[in-house]
């Protein structure tokens, strides 16, 4: 009898030291946050925090910062994150780096309350427009340059980068296409693929948007880009396989449409082994605004509106710059000539005429996708 | 005084199912329930009948088809194929060890398969597979020539059945020894051949087992997911995959109710197979007693 109630005792007492630890450590970092005496979850502002070396001293008070779907080789984010770590004393946990948007908010409503739920997030468009209740409006300093239209007055999500919509190909397996048409020649037989399915990815989306612009449609209507697939799907090039690093580095995926950031960084990825090029074809060129947001519940606050101060600051938009993403500072830094110039020789200033599509557009787009993709493809 | 005791001890044993039923109910009931019960609401909480009308859209059927004719296909074939190994097993004496191994390597395949599967699929026979290129290479042949199959459903049916084939062999040869050899001599005795008695006594005898565990087959293949969602990215053809996609669609939004619905839809095609299912089993049970 004795022998069964010690160890119940034993783990009675271990749970309540354990309780009490919890509840201590919880205590300390309520203490932190006070310490600098701004509620850094409602600052709108690095004024709040009375100046930017306040806001990095809260910052780096939590030391931590939780990041959530950014893959190392999308739009330079491990270089990026990395800059970050090394500026601040602050370390950054990425989770789950190929999860989409909507996985982004879901993430955050299971985790809520937590400490590992995300404390900033990178959106699609549609996503970004329907979830706004659940950021933390802030401005960042760079504030003014970035133009109204890429922004939310108050600062709820912003604008960071854009890609162009491209054609990533492998020269030693296809040539060079030099129109989207001639994607449907016998040369790229079962080898097109789309970066996953446009009924749940944003960038695949994006890619039948932009053939439905080649090919004579409008952003009101994408029918055309549906049946490019469809003819592509008829013609037996459509390759149904979501494209990733690896199967670009296999060859399992010679030709792929995709952002330019993607595209150029499976260049430098695969270097010396196959030579991926990146085509931007003439014609309609289509871009789409990725979306910066801090997590309304973030755990970490300060850190959260530092990384939003960064994200906006020449370095990082510098680095979106270096790998093929246009950054929404561009013109600004054009101007002040804070902008890294070797890199946009290299890269090629955006086209003026740059398509974007409304809310109101990705939405009806979206609705034809769910209503027609599977059967064009399938 | 036996009779107290009886109740007694039946007390007991039901106590100590509750652990078991506690989980059951909390790990499996409870979020089954919640499941299917967010198929009756709107995203703003509203009650509404939509996502399960949503069901009869033509894209929904079609997705509803392919999952029923690739898990109806590939239990067939499993069964078939699983049924005659098993017969063939029959005829090595019990404990050899070819029977031995058999049984082991079943048990393992038979739990060898989402991503893993799929990964062994795809460096096999996968575009740039090992197979695929041999062939190509060597042979001239190219198995893709036609489109790449194993990306659509009909390139589910070689992985399914690599793990339909070895639950089969598990789940049904205990019924093929439950044959007993008197009934064999019996039937020697009073003149049948050996095949009258495969017609006439161990057919009837075996049928329910075997459409049991087709139906077992069936449903195995019917809630298979990992696999599928490793090797089809395109169109979400099959039942669990359009479930994921209502989930986590970042251009289709606010359809995150549908995916209770749809699963209302596979949980209807389930609780049928399981009422067909023990019925069968009842009737075994009749020859086993």
């Amino acid at each position: 009898m004795t022998r069964r109630i010690i160890p119940a005792v034993a783990a009675a007492a271990v749970l309540a030291l354990g309780l009490s630890a919890c509840s201590g450590s919880a205590d300390a970092t309520t203490d932190g946050a006070n310490a600098s005496s701004v509620d850094a979850t409602t600052a709108t502002s690095a004024d709040a925090f009375g100046g930017f070396d306040q806001l990095v001293a809260a910052a780096e008070a939590e030391g931590e910062l939780n990041v959530i779907a950014l893959p190392e080789d999308w739009a330079n984010y491990g270089k990026i994150i990395d800059l970050f770590e090394q500026t601040y004393k602050i370390t950054v946990n990425s989770a789950d780096p190929s999860v989409s948007s909507a996985e982004e908010i879901q993430a955050a409503d299971n985790l809520k309350g937590q400490d590992t739920a995300p404390d900033v997030f990178d959106l699609g468009a549609a996503v970004a427009l329907a979830e706004t209740a659940k950021f933390a409006p802030y401005k960042v300093q760079t504030w003014e340059d970035i133009p109204a239209e890429n922004k939310e007055e108050t600062g709820l999500w912003v604008n960071d980068y854009t890609g162009l919509m491209s054609v990533g190909y492998d020269a030693g397996v296809v040539k060079e296409p030099s129109q989207l048409a001639d994607l449907l020649t016998s040369d790229y037989a079962g080898k097109v693929a789309l970066n996953g399915d446009p009924t749940q990815a944003g960038a695949a989306a994006a890619g039948v948007q932009w053939a439905a612009l080649q090919n004579g449609g409008t952003a009101d209507n994408i029918k055309p880009g549906i049946d490019f697939f469809a003819d592509l799907k008829k013609a037996g090039n459509f390759l149904p396989l979501d494209p990733t690093p690896s199967t670009i580095a296999s060859g399992e995926t010679p030709v792929v449409i995709d952002w330019s950031f993607n595209n150029v960084a499976a260049t430098a990825a695969n270097e010396g082994t196959i030579e991926w090029k990146t085509a931007i074809l003439p014609g309609a060129a289509l871009g789409s605004y990725y979306n910066q947001a801090i997590n309304l519940d973030a755990p970490h606050p300060a850190a959260a509106r530092l990384w939003q101060e960064f994200i906006f600051s020449d370095e990082a938009q510098n680095l979106y710059l270096e790998a093929g993403a246009f950054p929404v500072r561009l013109n600004a830094m054009v101007e002040a000539k804070t902008v890294n110039q070797d890199v946009l020789d290299e890269v090629g200033e955006p086209p003026a005429d740059l398509v974007q599509f409304t809310a109101k557009q990705t939405e009806g787009a979206s609705t034809l996708l769910a209503s027609d993709w599977a059967a064009a493809v399938s | 005084m036996t009779s107290i005791a009886t109740v007694r001890r039946q007390g007991w044993v039901l106590l100590g199912l509750t652990p078991f039923a506690a989980y059951v109910l909390l790990f499996l009931a409870l979020p089954t329930t919640l499941a299917i019960a967010t198929g009756f609401f709107a995203k703003d909480g509203q009650f509404t009948f939509d996502n399960v009308a949503a069901l009869w859209d033509p894209a929904v059927l079609r997705t509803f088809g392919s999952s029923l004719w690739v898990s109806a296909v590939t239990a067939v074939i499993g069964a078939v194929i699983g049924a005659l190994l098993c017969y063939a097993l029959l005829g090595l004496r019990s404990g050899s060890n070819v029977r031995g191994l058999v049984d082991a390597f079943s048990g393992v395949l038979a739990q060898f398969g989402g991503v893993m599967l799929a990964f062994a699929f795809i460096a096999t026979i996968g575009i740039q597979g090992l197979v695929t290129v041999l062939l190509r290479d060597v042979f001239g042949i190219n198995i893709f020539a036609g489109g790449v199959w194993l990306y659509e459903v009909p390139g589910l049916l070689l992985p399914y059945i690599y793990f339909q084939v070895p639950l089969m062999v598990i789940t049904f040869m205990p019924a093929l020894e439950g044959l007993k050899p008197q009934w064999v001599e019996a039937a020697a005795t009073l003149g049948a051949s050996r095949l009258t008695f495969w017609r006439r006594v161990a057919a009837p005898i075996l049928a329910p087992a075997f459409f049991g565990c087709l139906l077992l087959l069936f449903a195995n293949a019917f809630s298979s997911y990992a696999t599928a969602a490793a090797l089809i990215s395109q169109g979400a053809q099959i039942v669990p995959l359009q479930i994921r996609a209502a989930l986590i669609s970042d251009t289709v939004l606010g359809r995150e109710n549908m995916a209770g619905a749809l699963a209302l839809g596979m949980t209807i095609v389930m609780v049928l197979l399981m009422t067909a299912y023990s019925a069968l089993q009842r009737r075994t049970e009749r020859w086993q007693r």
